[in-house]
């Protein structure tokens, strides 16, 4: 039998559950300017969280074989600034500051005498597109032995010539295919594409491989996190 | 399915209706932040897409679509990924929530499109589209309707998981392998999003064509004088 009710309670009734609604209209302060970047921030800071929480140290990035490769001619040319910072070979060398034992300045023949490593891997940019290449160099967590970094410091912070700034965490600078890489299809890199030493990062976006680097920094605090990063991209962007 | 059903009697002229609690709370929740999330959504990965509007190399660039920024929200890749970013979660979140309740409730069964409704598709296709007889309304959706309903579940399923492989190719190595790669992950991202607005845009339609009474319920949740209870 099915229960009768006035109209005026049928009216009461419906409001009532009209109204058990309006929590929904929370999702208007998005809506308001002064709420909107704080908000985005916070969820942009908790999309990082969860990023950092897929990571898996352990688990490669997929390597590709030579036939797959992009040819080198079709692999961009991405800077934000200039092509060739014009970058002084002879007498470049990276500055090692931060937590570790051993600071100060390293050649390119000190980071060519560790273990050489290659990899096809490919590179994704934020906007989108991705390309595969062939990478030679050093590991990165190799170098980190080398200068007695403290492997427990949060984050790896580098400053290129052209002014650009990066940061990696800890995690994904010692993961097996984080190169400071000097090679780009088994050629010396060229200027355009870094040299004399860039990151290759595989499992992180493409703006996280800084070119031209000129200082690295092992540390637990970051006042950069990255050029694009403080223009208000992801901090963390692993792939 | 038990549903929740009351007569109405008119003080004033003693006229009785009918109504039905079609929509319950979660359903209505769900319903009201995912609309608000899918435009969010389609708005920033439209600006996304403006990034690199193409599927092929980078070098050359073949522009597929040069979409207008005036048509997607957050002026600039950066402020796009923010709010695709943001709202993901809020995307997941009520899924999440949505699809919980209905299989504990088991008020999916008012969506589902299941094998008997097979045989009713045409006609209230033939109905809609072509004149045809309109066919005996049983339940609150017909057999079309729950055909779209069941469709757009697996779509916005399917969007996450290809938003996943787009996302994170490397972590979810799998399930971007499962689309084709990187690059199908991202066609497949793509196509969906259009196959859920022509779902939107089809549900629109028909929310218009059908008029209030038939809006209300998913403010209020009950749906007075339904054609598919006798009188």
């Amino acid at each position: 039998m099915t229960p009768r009710i006035d109209n005026k309670k049928f009216k009461s009734v419906s409001r009532r559950e009209l109204l058990k609604l309006t929590p929904v209209i929370a999702l208007g302060a998005f809506a308001i300017p002064t709420l909107r970047e704080p908000l985005l921030k916070a969820g942009l800071g908790f999309s990082d969280w969860a990023s950092k929480s897929m990571f898996r140290s352990g688990h490669l990035a997929t390597t590709f074989r030579d036939s797959q490769l992009t040819p080198f001619s079709k692999f961009p040319i991405n800077d934000y600034d200039v092509d060739d910072p014009g970058v002084d070979f002879d007498r470049w060398t990276l500055t090692v500051a931060g937590a570790v034992q051993k600071p100060g300045d390293y050649t390119l023949t000190q980071i060519q005498a560790l273990p050489h490593f290659r990899q096809n891997t490919r590179h994704v940019c934020v906007e989108g597109w991705d390309v595969i290449g062939r990478f030679g160099g050093a590991r990165l967590s190799d170098f980190l032995k080398t200068i007695g970094a403290d492997l427990t410091a949060r984050y790896v912070y580098v400053e290129c010539a052209d002014d650009y700034y990066e940061s990696l965490d800890m995690a994904t600078a010692l993961h097996p295919q984080t190169l400071l890489c000097y090679e780009m299809y088994d050629q010396p890199l060229t200027r355009e594409h870094g040299a004399p030493l860039r990151l290759t990062v595989p499992t992180k976006v493409g703006y996280k491989q800084a070119k031209y680097l000129t200082d690295l920094k092992v540390t637990n605090i970051l006042d950069r996190a990255g050029y694009w990063e403080d223009q208000g991209y992801s901090k963390f962007y692993g792939l | 399915m038990a549903t929740q059903a009351v007569a109405i009697e008119n003080t004033k002229t003693g006229e009785v209706t009918e109504a039905v609690y079609e929509h319950p709370f979660i359903v209505r929740l769900c319903h009201w932040v995912n609309a608000v999330s899918l435009f969010v959504m389609a708005g920033s990965g439209l600006q996304i897409f403006r990034a690199f509007p193409s599927f092929g190399t980078k070098i050359p660039e073949n522009v597929l679509i040069n979409w207008p920024k005036s048509l997607a929200i957050g002026g600039w890749l950066g402020g796009a990924l923010q709010w695709h970013l943001t709202f993901v979660w809020i995307y997941i979140g009520t899924g999440l929530l949505y699809l919980g309740y209905q299989v504990f409730s088991g008020n999916y069964k008012q969506v589902l499109f299941v094998r008997r409704d097979i045989s009713g598709v045409w006609p209230t296709f033939r109905h809609y589209f072509f004149f045809g007889p309109k066919p005996p309304v049983r339940e609150s959706y017909n057999p079309l309707q729950k055909h779209a309903y069941t469709s757009v579940i697996i779509l916005g399923v399917l969007s996450v998981a290809t938003g996943f492989a787009v996302w994170k190719p490397i972590q979810f190595s799998w399930l971007a392998w499962m689309m084709g790669g990187f690059h199908y992950a991202r066609l497949w991202h793509f196509l969906i999003m259009w196959a859920m607005l022509a779902f939107v845009f089809g549900h629109l339609i028909m929310v218009v064509l059908h008029g209030w009474n038939n809006f209300f319920p998913m403010l209020t949740g009950w749906k007075k004088d339904p054609e598919y209870i006798a009188k």
